[in-house]
């Protein structure tokens, strides 16, 4: 293949004036500002862009659309390296670099070429019939690597994406003749109207002018002229990946590659009322002995890169066609001024018509076929069989013209069903599809002015209702005739040549031949024995002519043989389009504590916990977190510490029936409560499960106070309100999540109130006036604060709950006055070293979607209680009443040495053997100063005193079984 | 992604919404047998065509309503309220 650049004006996507250059495979390539990677390539005549997928044959651009199954390169370098991309749809752009796939170590000397030799021992399945002994585990890794297809960018993408959401009453897919006349009476109908393109600009097939054709032309320049003063709002460069239900429509926008762009890609979601499918139709290949070689081409992608580009793809063309749309692309070719020597049509009689107008000159030879092709890297002459003769004719460019294959991905994915049509050899839609309607050539309508009224209609204020009607009229196209003759399969008998079907994964005439031999007949077979229609193009050009061999094979029809469902994406798209702006701290943003700045002072070690940024501690230099977590600990007992617990679970409920609705909520019973008390209680699932525990306060006859797990807090509102709205729908009450209203400043040690009676708080909070479990109101420094005396900690604890922006300037004061107290803060993991000291479970690390209350201690709840509260029913059946239920214990090593690790089986006997349990939680204690453990064991109150192994990773540490409190059993200190 | 017609907010893309499973599950009483209990918490009638469901508008008013959809086509037939019984199929159109 020589091609070479037109003079303009071909060329209406270019700019002549704006020169660019890029490269490809280490090359410098001249560009203009316009083109894609694809056409400047042909422009600067190169033939070969990639390596065939198995059998490393040497490849060319074939078309000039998304449907490209052979341009498929690597673009960029580093981070922003993107595999996978048609060259066809790829705009070129200055210093753009673009690398050939599926080569080592270069697309000239490709080592794994040589398995081309072996292409005879290479048919469909020959993985599965040669790798498979011993088995094919052992081959995997050496051919993984050869095949694929590309190379994945290094690194975090540095790029910028966006996502938007759109709403439109009229989508209109496609800004071909038919999408353009539909977007236009949908707006003259009034509705608010958005057209999509895929390519650069509209107009579709028909945006060339055809000497012997210039009505169609004119029409679609004149569409294109009033699309914006109709006020339609076109995007081009725009995509639809995906039709999801009740019309939602993905598309991909890919906006020039400026330094001036807003960002690389964006993905647009957008809901519309109706869509319009105009997505016109891809050629069908020509099948004949070495289709494959660079220079071979779908016919339209000639005549596009000639009108578009102003690029040759070939000094003397010869066009090889079953169909009549072969002259149609002659004529145009010869407009462009590009010398076609012939057109080789497969038919015996043609019915061309005025079609000939204008091909004076060119070679006409009917009931010919083409049966092998010379040259190995670029086309460089072909031989035909014409009415029993044999000829060679010089070439180097040959296109095809097989006919059309309707576009129809996004209505099949939207759920309609295809239809075959005998007489014009293509698959259409058949059924409504309720809100969706396909015109122009994606309906299988050619001619222009069916499909021009067809779209007008659609939106006709004249006959209404008519939406999802059928197309009106006859299809206006001339059917290809693809039946090889007699002579031409006498003369291909023994001729060398593969057919290809499917290029982009080698698949052949033979492997299709081979399957239907094999059985593997249905479509869904059919597909993964040989890979058809597979990889980044999804067979667009290949599908058909698979489906129409392997029925010739098998003696049916193509619809017999059947369609595989067209799923999304209709092209490859990347992951970062997807993830959008939702990468690195914006993937999952973490919640951050309004006094985050008292706790960067105070040299916190922010750690992530439930979707919260928290002090984990505060360590010092040099100490690890749990040395950290220890000290903390140890001065929260012997003095005082501060801890920031905003994040817990607050809830208030509201209503004349707020208390009955608790006591259907908890396990506990909360509608005794006095105003002003306290109770701890566990949240329990349908299935009797714990969810959640927390404590609940009466801050008036009508009104509770609720703190959840900081994990369970939107869980645990979400499920009050569903079964307040859903099952006790008779009761007046209000769930009100007010955790992020309500900060938490818990102080906790046995100077607690000496250090808020410095700060000023009000008396009434002293030890000896407030008890453990009640809550005040009080005000601090004109703030409301709901002050509760409870303790996770075990120790004399206040938790101070006040306006969430008040948390930091009430810390810093705490911090100031306790100086000579000897305050500290302390982060998440001293709390946790103080709750497994005290045997406090910590729910969804000591218990599991398994633990019923009666496992963690509270054992008689359900049977005193006689409401039928959440989850009590399950509580009673057999397997809740099992006497070896695992239960929660506390464990100490043997030799009060060894920490005993979260995850250690329990077993009396060395593994495999059952286990009796597992270690839930695990820490040294700086108040015993020896390792302590809580676990989960079957039986396990009855088993105090045993001695068994804890496993770890082969290791046995001797443990003992204790009660699950270590510390203060009696609770003394908790009372001040 | 559906779009469900919240009866309060009005039309809404479906990620908006929490899915509650199958609607008007009679819950048992205490004494019933276990068989009813597993019954009421494990077995679903999953109809392949129109089946009641429960939804909740969660990022938006937060309110729970029925929805009588058609699991193969997401034909959504009727929006009704929460203690509202089932309209009969092909009945009231939201």
């Amino acid at each position: 293949m020589s091609g070479y650049r037109l003079p303009p004006p071909l060329g209406r996507s270019v700019d002549r004036e704006r020169r660019l250059t890029f490269r490809f495979d280490g090359r410098s390539i001249p560009a203009y500002d316009g083109d894609t990677i694809a056409s400047a390539l042909l422009a600067s005549g190169v033939s070969v862009v990639g390596r065939s997928f198995k059998l490393h044959r040497p490849r060319g651009i074939y078309s000039c659309g998304i449907e490209e199954p052979t341009g498929v390169l690597d673009v960029g370098t580093g981070a922003e390296r993107t595999p996978c991309m048609r060259a066809t749809d790829v705009l070129a752009s200055e210093g753009l670099q673009a690398f050939p796939g599926n080569c080592w170590p270069s697309l000239r000397r490709d080592a794994a070429a040589i398995l081309s030799a072996f292409a005879a021992y290479l048919p469909a399945g020959f993985y599965y019939k040669t790798f498979m002994w011993p088995h094919w585990r052992l081959y995997e890794p050496a051919i993984r690597r050869l095949a694929g297809l590309g190379t994945l960018g290094d690194g975090i993408d540095p790029d910028r994406y966006e996502e938007r959401s759109r709403q439109t009453d009229v989508l209109v897919i496609g800004a071909g003749a038919a999408g353009m006349q539909a977007a236009l009476s949908a707006a003259q109908a009034g509705r608010s109207v958005l057209l999509l393109e895929a390519q650069a600009g509209p107009g579709g097939s028909l945006d060339a002018p055809d000497p012997a054709d210039p009505r169609a032309f004119q029409i679609t320049d004149a569409l294109q002229s009033t699309l914006r003063s109709a006020g339609v709002e076109v995007r081009t460069r725009c995509t639809v990946v995906a039709l999801y239900d009740h019309l939602l429509a993905v598309a991909v926008e890919t906006p020039a590659p400026q330094a001036t762009a807003p960002c690389r890609e964006r993905l647009l979601k957008i809901r519309a009322r109706h869509i319009v499918l105009a997505t016109g139709a891809i050629e069908r290949p020509m099948l004949f002995p070495d289709n494959d070689r660079p220079g071979v081409m779908l016919a339209s992608a000639m005549e596009r890169y000639a009108s578009h580009f102003g690029v040759a793809c070939g000094r003397r063309v010869v066009i090889a066609t079953a169909c009549d749309t072969g002259y149609r692309t002659a004529r145009r070719l010869r407009a462009a001024g590009i010398t076609v020597a012939a057109i080789v049509d497969r038919r015996k009689t043609r019915d061309i018509g005025d079609t000939l107008l204008g091909l004076d000159g060119v070679e006409l030879l009917p009931d010919s076929a083409v049966i092998g092709v010379a040259g190995r890297s670029a086309v460089a002459g072909v031989s035909i069989a014409s009415r029993g003769r044999m000829l060679t004719l010089d070439t180097d460019a040959l296109a095809g013209a097989g006919g059309w294959t309707p576009n129809v991905s996004l209505y099949s994915q939207a759920g309609g069903r295809l239809g075959w049509l005998p007489d014009a050899s293509m698959f259409v839609p058949d059924h409504a599809v309720p809100g969706i309607s396909v015109i122009g050539a994606a309906a299988g309508v050619f001619d222009l002015d069916l499909a021009l009224a067809h779209a007008a209609d659609l939106f006709g204020l004249s006959r209404p209702g008519r939406f999802d009607s059928p197309p009106a009229g006859g299809l206006g196209h001339v059917p290809p005739d693809h039946r090889p003759s007699d002579q031409e399969l006498r003369l291909l008998r023994g001729r060398p040549g593969k057919q290809f079907v499917d290029l982009q994964n080698d698949v052949t005439t033979a492997d299709i031949a081979l399957a239907a031999r094999e059985n593997y007949r249905s479509v869904e077979h059919l597909k993964r024995y040989t890979t058809t229609g597979m990889a980044t193009d999804q067979g667009k050009t290949s599908n058909i002519n698979a489906l129409v061999l392997m029925g010739r094979a098998t003696g049916r029809t193509p619809d017999e043989v059947g369609t595989t469902k067209f799923r999304p994406p209709y092209k490859p798209v990347t992951l970062s389009a997807i993830a959008g702006g939702r990468t690195g701290l914006r993937h999952r943003p973490l919640k951050r504590l309004s006094a985050r700045a008292f706790h960067a002072r105070r040299g916190a070690l922010f750690e992530e916990f439930g979707g919260w940024e928290r002090p984990a501690g505060y360590p010092r230099a040099g100490e690890t977190l749990a040395a950290c977590a220890r000290r903390e600990a140890g001065q929260v007992r012997a003095a005082v510490g501060l801890f920031d617990g905003s994040p817990l679970g607050k809830i208030e409920i509201h209503g004349p029936d707020a208390a009955r609705f608790l006591d259907l909520m908890y396990l506990g019973t909360m509608s005794t409560l006095p105003v002003g008390g306290a109770r701890y209680g566990l949240i329990l699932s349908e299935h009797g499960v714990i969810a959640d525990d927390g404590i609940v306060a009466r801050l008036g006859p009508d009104q509770f106070w609720v703190n959840t797990t900081s994990g369970g807090a939107e869980r645990t509102a979400l499920a009050f309100d569903e079964w307040l709205q859903c099952e006790f729908t008779g009761l007046r009450a209000f769930v009100i999540p007010v955790s992020s209203q309500w900060g938490n400043v818990t102080v906790a040690g046995p100077r607690a109130w000496q250090l808020l009676a410095q700060v000023g708080f009000d008396a009434v909070l002293a030890p000896a006036a407030m008890k453990h479990m009640t809550l005040r109101s009080t005000r601090f420094e004109g703030a409301e604060a709901r002050v509760l005396r409870a303790s996770f900690s075990g120790e004399l604890s206040y938790e101070i709950n006040i306006g969430v922006s008040h948390t930091g300037a009430l810390l810093e004061r705490l911090w100031r006055a306790g100086q000579d107290l000897g305050v500290c803060a302390y982060g998440v993991e001293a709390l946790m070293v103080m709750r497994i000291e005290k045997g406090f479970i910590h729910v969804g690390a000591d218990t599991d979607g398994t633990t019923l209350p009666q496992d963690v201690g509270f054992a008689r709840g359900p049977l005193k209680k006689p409401d039928h509260f959440v989850g009590r029913r399950s509580l009673l059946r057999p397997a809740g009443m099992a006497t070896d239920r695992a239960e929660l214990v506390g464990l100490l090593p043997v030799d009060r040495r060894t920490p005993v690790p979260v995850g250690a089986q329990l077993a009396p006997a060395a593994p495999p053997g059952p286990a009796h349990g597992h270690v839930t939680s695990s820490c040294i204690s700086p108040a015993l100063g020896h390792p302590i453990a809580l676990a989960m064991l079957e039986a396990g109150t009855q088993r105090r005193g045993e001695t068994l192994g804890a496993w770890h990773l082969g290791r046995r540490i001797e443990v003992e079984v204790v009660a699950p409190c270590f510390f203060d059993p009696q609770g003394h200190r908790l009372h001040g | 992604m559906m779009q469900l017609a919240c009866p309060h907010c009005g039309p809404r893309p479906e990620n908006e919404f929490r899915y509650g499973g199958s609607s008007h599950v009679v819950r048992p009483t205490l004494d019933c047998s276990d068989e009813e209990w597993s019954a009421y918490l494990f077995f679903r009638e999953n109809p392949p065509g129109l089946g009641a469901e429960r939804w909740c508008h969660v990022f938006g008013c937060g309110q729970w309503f029925n929805a009588l959809r058609d699991a193969t086509t997401h034909e959504v037939q009727a929006i009704y309220g929460m203690t509202d019984p089932a309209p009969p199929a092909g009945g009231v159109h939201r």
